[in-house]
């Protein structure tokens, strides 16, 4: 039978962390499908990939994560969003999971931090 | 806070920063202020402006053969201009971000940007005064400076 397919969109004004969340991702039920710079990239880029799983940064230029995971989740309210910040405070985690996120991970973070992150997203899907 | 606790809130921020992101310790040399002048920048300088209860600036400043290496070590192949700019904003804002678990929310934070070149210059804040961290990892030598009001 053929496991079930989680479709990843990663959302970060940085290529390099775009690429490595791209790279280092390792749960074998999902799959990458894009990446965006932005929050309004990360808007069109849902309506036209649909993915069922969101990485997404906060401090990012034309629209910041916080409203974009806001007006993802209300188009999609099954979508599983991981917010991966670097803005450390518990308020900023708070915040984020009360405008919908479904995790948040601290930024620098190892492979082994992502991939976990990650599972634990899906298991709870 | 006091001077010395702003400065081991940075430095603590460094020390994670290598151990996770490359695997890799870093030493924090000795802090200090820069008296004579603005400090040295190096090839890639990532600025991160800070506003709210703090004003100011957090950069960090690298050779690219070290931002070389480090992108090597996070398995990046792309080692072009672009990327190495990239780099050098991302941990300028990991760095002024995790700060806010000590400074709080108040403590708000921009999006990077990325200078290149060693003469280029950066604004400081008016009667801000810059403390130098310098870091070693492996033979290489950055800097993170950081000059709130």
């Amino acid at each position: 039978m053929e496991s079930p397919r989680h479709r990843l969109l990663v959302v970060d004004d940085s290529n390099v962390i775009r690429r490595r969340i791209e790279r280092a991702t390792e749960v074998p039920e999902i799959e990458f499908v894009g990446a965006a710079r932005n929050g309004v990239e990360a808007l069109e880029m849902h309506a036209r990939l649909q993915p069922t799983l969101v990485t997404m940064d906060l401090t990012m230029p034309e629209m910041d994560g916080a409203e974009c995971v806001s007006q993802l989740v209300q188009r999609d309210p099954q979508l599983r969003i991981l917010v991966i910040s670097a803005l450390a405070d518990k308020l900023t985690a708070i915040e984020a999971l009360e405008r919908g996120a479904s995790g948040f991970l601290c930024k620098p973070f190892t492979d082994r931090q992502l991939n976990d992150a990650l599972r634990k997203l899906i298991d709870a899907a | 806070m006091s001077l010395e606790s702003e400065v081991g809130v940075f430095v603590g921020a460094v020390l994670q920063y290598f151990a996770t992101t490359v695997q890799q310790a870093a030493l924090c040399g000795t802090p200090h202020l820069a008296l004579n002048g603005p400090p040295e920048l190096s090839d890639y300088t990532g600025v991160i402006r800070v506003t709210g209860k703090r004003s100011g600036l957090v950069a960090f400043t690298a050779p690219r053969s070290m931002l070389s290496v480090m992108l090597m070590r996070m398995q990046e192949t792309d080692m072009s201009n672009a990327n190495l700019r990239d780099l050098v904003g991302e941990i300028a804002n990991t760095l002024a971000g995790n700060a806010r678990r000590d400074f709080g929310q108040q403590f708000q934070i921009s999006v990077p940007e990325a200078v290149t070149g060693r003469e280029s210059r950066l604004s400081y804040p008016a009667a801000g005064r810059p403390i130098v961290i310098p870091i070693e990892w492996r033979n290489y030598h950055a800097r993170l400076i950081v000059c709130l009001r």
